[in-house]
């Protein structure tokens, strides 16, 4: 792989090559503040609006958790911010962190932020291959969030009826009395879907047609990889659950019965229809986040991705078989016990890529130069805390013993040994390591690993004793365990208030990496254009990259993304993908 | 406005032109969507056999029509690719307006059959047999709307003798409606 | 593991409990390992000055070994995994052993209702017994239920059973349990069905055979002897 010497190998690479400075200077003529930074077509703004749109979001997600955990903690006190919590308060906010967290911090984060970010930087070239498709996309995602939030403020308050949305609860008002607001918050979730379809389409063209002269299939960096085999995912697993939400709008407004079994309609169909979306979704997320730990590990670790082909190769037959794994989610669920089988079995297959990813990851460590970087830290905690949340899963996919677990702080602990290690984690070792080349500024190091190390700690003292309470049968969407003499056994409401102690330093800690983020921003020390000395295309570009990208004309790749540590090299212990070979090297 | 395109816009390393590879994207998310609705069709449809008395009341002969006129458009829409090869911008235009055209008689003659479907009481609401008859065919007919917006768009481009690649990736995307509507007819009108 | 926290109340419940307990010392034990070697290659590794990395591919089959057998041994032991669970699942949820009596359960918004066989140990005559929340069975007895649902989805769990099970308006879904504990348990609904769902607090009392027949006595409607009848609800359908 090392050896692709030849410049231009694609058939476009040529052409494209002979236009690149014909082209390169287009928007460096004067814009307004809002043409700029509101209605700009650069992938790069176009990332930053996702980005902090989705920390915004964070923000509005970590609010809602707050409020529950302390009515959870301390049954019918009042909690500073909010008030007394009602019932219906208390499934408005459980529904509101769940499906935030996922569709409006997650996925624009991960996906469309860093998507839009490093695809093109990542391939060398100058933009999406969309600009405007890429814009609009992110305006759909703009007016999502806005009727998410404004399903707030009408009558009967947010949709509650957690961010499965069941049906008949979703489907009809006099069940869920959220007349405004269920509706509200399906049309969001739907607006969202479609904004990602479109930036998916754009990500995988780009991808496909708009790679540097000389790059090959295996000379494109893990994470790029990652989020284009996650916009497929998300592209072929999503449509079903958009016709299910056209569907479920009609149950809710206009009187259809597709849900309401009294009609002829059938309340699974939903299930099947949000669960084939709904797993595939943890694969969609988990993905870039594993490229994200790929590219780190490398960087820091001065190390050659072990069996680059072998991640490749795992994450496609994760995101294939993550189609055959759904109904492992409705064992109980009143399907078929014996369907059950195959999806016990199934499951329990797909743990198998998984885990090999995993370990070549570990085997990357083997022989590595590890420098122990704050987006180092945040990356080897992803992998340790995601094997938690991989180990745990083997639990409820065994479906003898899901039958005591669904449903329990067990399955909500084993979700969020994933899902926090995959928005948060990966996201904080994306945002370390790649702030330099966003910014232009180095972020300040000791307050980053004491964030890493407050953040990492008082995770784990959230959830090691919901994974107890889940075993002791508390379960979950309960907003007062009170009611149940066996929800309050000795020593469970202890757990709780544990878990709601840990949960608010976990989100006082995020203060010191808000503070940190924003003074690095204007005030941090300046960054040259390749302070981790990284073999990617985008270290090439200037920090940071003007509109356009390469001011000094779209590099050529000559090898693979991972070449660190070379014996060639001597002492410098990385070779940029786009430095040619030395003059008579072999081919 | 004009619009500075970035080199990206016109690499292709697949060798396929890069509007015609998102309109396949498009196409391939736009299968699942159909196939969505129409795979929870099917099941219904399966589980509930006497759904067979209410899908006599839809007018195959109309639907029939209908599927005559999609192929007509969609043969329209392969003769207009073919003028636009020639770089012959205002005849792929005329062809194209000929689609527009097939699109509007499609919805007009939809319109009529709907307006008489519901006025003998057969309802978005009445069954949910209807429920999936209006929203399967309601799904569609907005795709055969947005794809005449688009057309218009396209044409009025052609007729200048800009963007002809887009001929050929409008009459793709309309190819695909129509293959949907294929599947529909059966599926919505001759299954009784 | 788990009867150390919630009591084993059915004959299936230590067979979950001891699935869970196996799965446990599994993934722990591989857990454990892979964590133990993950830190330990961090430890190891850590940048020293003048130290270069190894240069490793990895696609050599040599090297990949490394890799390939803990995917063997993970495969291994998924399979010993899925044999235990696919066992304890189908005698919980596909076997259906002989039936001594039938409870019909209705879940609604937002209370249980319990329909009893009564003394003649038959459903659907005048003698059925009806509770709000409240369900009494014998101890040793092997009971099937029907669940349904009048509104949205429930799930009606026994924890102490280790029995969970979804209700769905519009159908009737079967099961089995046969209580091994004597006292009385929560019922809880695990599935979230509106503002109400933390106050679906039913309670189960499992009975020796005199007491129940007493109580059964007591609570039936046509019984000859006992006190006032049995608080009634709605019918069911």
């Amino acid at each position: 792989m090392s050896s692709t010497a030849e410049a231009h190998g694609h058939g476009g690479g040529q052409h494209a090559h002979g236009h690149d400075h014909a082209q390169g200077d287009h928007g460096h003529h004067d814009q307004g503040w809002f043409m700029k930074y509101f209605w700009s077509t650069d992938h790069k703004i176009i990332c930053f609006q996702y980005l902090f749109t989705g920390m915004f979001m964070a923000v509005i997600g970590g609010f809602a958790v707050y409020v529950f955990r302390m009515q959870l903690a301390f049954p019918g006190m009042p909690v500073p911010g909010w008030g007394r919590v009602t019932a219906s308060d208390y499934n408005a906010l459980i529904t509101t962190h769940g499906s935030v967290m996922i569709f409006w911090v997650a996925m624009p984060v991960l996906i469309a932020a860093l998507g839009n970010y490093l695809i093109p930087l990542m391939i060398g070239c100058d933009d999406m291959v969309f600009p405007r498709l890429n814009r609009l996309s992110y305006q759909i995602f703009l007016v999502s969030v806005v009727i998410l939030i404004l399903s707030f403020l009408v009558q009967g308050g947010a949709f509650g009826g957690a961010w499965t949305a069941y049906p008949p609860l979703s489907a009809k008002s006099a069940f869920n009395l959220t007349p405004m607001g269920s509706t509200l918050w399906i049309t969001a979730v739907a607006l969202e879907f479609v904004a990602f379809l479109l930036g998916g389409i754009n990500f995988v063209t780009t991808l496909m047609n708009s790679r540097a002269p000389g790059m090959k299939m295996f000379d494109v960096p893990m994470v790029v990889w990652m989020i284009i085999i996650a916009s497929i995912l998300f592209m072929a697993s999503v449509g079903p659950l958009v016709a299910g939400a056209v569907m479920l709008i009609f149950d809710q407004q206009i009187g259809t019965a597709f849900f309401d079994p009294a009609k002829g309609g059938d309340p699974i169909l939903w299930q099947h229809l949000f669960w084939f979306f709904g797993h595939p979704e943890v694969y969609v997320v988990l993905l870039p986040a594993m490229g994200i730990t790929a590219e780190v590990i490398t960087v820091h670790g001065r190390k050659k991705l072990f069996a680059y082909r072998t991640v490749l190769y795992t994450a496609i037959a994760t995101g294939i078989i993550s189609f055959f794994v759904w109904a492992h989610h409705q064992f109980i669920a009143g399907i078929d016990p014996r369907m059950a089988n195959i999806f016990t079995v199934t499951t329990l297959i797909i743990s198998i890529p998984v885990a090999e990813m995993v370990f070549v990851y570990i085997a990357t460590l083997y022989g590595a130069s590890i420098r122990l970087t704050t987006p180092m830290l945040w990356a080897l905690g992803f992998i340790g805390e995601f094997l938690m949340g991989g180990v745990t899963g083997i639990f409820l996919g065994a479906s003898g013993a899901d039958i005591y677990f669904h449903d329990t702080y067990f399955v909500l602990a084993h979700f969020h040994y994933t899902f926090f290690p995959i928005a948060f984690i990966a996201t904080f070792a994306a945002i370390t390591h790649w702030f330099p080349k966003m910014f232009g500024r180095m972020m300040n190091e000791a307050w980053g690993k004491v964030h890493f190390w407050v953040t990492t700690i008082s995770f784990n003292m959230i959830f090691i004793p919901l994974f107890l309470l889940g075993a002791r049968g508390d379960h979950r969407r309960i907003y007062d365990p009170t009611h149940f003499p066996e929800l309050m056994r000795a020593g469970m409401q202890d757990l709780r208030v544990l878990a709601t102690v840990s949960l608010l330093i976990l989100i006082s800690v995020q203060v010191v990496f808000v503070a940190n983020f924003i003074y690095s921003i204007f005030w941090g020390p300046k960054a040259d254009k390749n302070p981790w000395r990284a073999n990617s295309l985008e270290w090439h570009a200037p920090s940071p990259p003007p509109h356009g990208n390469f001011p000094e004309g779209l590099p050529n790749v000559y090898r693979g993304p991972y070449e660190y540590a070379h014996p060639d090299r001597g002492e410098d212990d990385h070779w940029p993908q786009h430095e040619p070979p030395p003059e008579g090297a072999k081919a | 406005m004009s619009f500075p395109r970035p080199v990206a816009t016109m690499r292709e390393a697949t060798g396929m032109p890069t509007g015609r590879l998102a309109v396949w994207w498009v196409i391939a998310s736009e299968i699942v969507i159909f196939g969505g609705i129409l795979g929870s069709y099917i099941m219904h449809r399966l589980g509930h056999p006497e759904w067979a008395h209410q899908s006599i009341h839809t007018n195959t002969w109309i639907g029939a029509f209908n599927t005559f006129v999609l192929l007509t458009s969609s043969l329209c829409a392969v003769l207009a690719h073919q003028e636009a090869e020639k770089k012959n911008g205002p005849g792929a235009a005329r062809y194209l307006m000929f689609t527009t055209l097939g699109g509007l008689t499609f919805l007009i003659v939809k319109s009529i059959e709907w307006t008489n479907e519901i006025k003998h009481g057969y309802t978005i609401t009445s069954n949910t047999f209807w429920s999936f008859y209006y929203t399967a065919a309601g799904l569609h007919g907005l795709h055969v709307l947005a794809g005449m917006v688009i057309m218009l768009i396209v044409a009025a481009d052609a007729r200048k003798g800009k963007e002809l690649q887009r001929v050929e990736n409008i009459g793709i995307y309309w190819h695909f409606v129509d293959v949907v509507w294929i599947f529909l007819f059966p599926l919505l009108y001759i299954a009784k | 593991m788990i009867s150390k926290y919630v009591e084993e109340g059915s004959t299936y419940a230590g067979d979950i409990d001891q699935l869970i307990l196996w799965i446990l010392v599994i993934t722990g034990f591989w857990f454990m390992l892979a964590l133990g070697v993950f830190i330990g290659l961090i430890v190891k590794y850590t940048a020293k000055p003048g130290v270069k990395a190894k240069y490793v591919s990895g696609e050599d089959p040599k090297e990949k070994r490394w890799v390939t057998w803990p995917h063997y041994a993970t495969l291994l032991f998924d399979v010993v995994i899925l044999i235990a669970a696919v066992r304890v699942w189908t005698h919980v949820k596909i076997e259906q052993p002989p039936i001594d009596e039938t409870v019909r359960v209705v879940a609604q918004q937002w209370a249980w209702t319990f329909v009893h066989a009564g003394p003649d140990g038959k459903l659907d005559t005048d003698d059925d017994i009806r509770l709000v929340d409240e369900m009494h069975v014998e101890m040793g007895k092997t009971y099937g239920f029907e669940l349904s649902s009048r509104d949205v989805l429930h799930s009606f769990s026994v924890p102490v059973f280790r029995l969970k099970q979804d209700a769905i308006p519009g159908r009737i879904i079967k099961g089995w349990f046969k209580p091994t504990l004597l006292g009385q348990f929560d019922i809880q609904c695990t599935e979230i069905c509106g503002i109400g769902h933390a106050l679906m607090p039913g309670r189960i009392y499992v009975e020796d055979h005199d007491t129940h027949q007493a109580w059964l006595k007591a609570a039936s409607p046509v019984a000859a002897v006992g006190s006032a009848p049995a608080p009634a609800t709605g019918g069911t359908k």
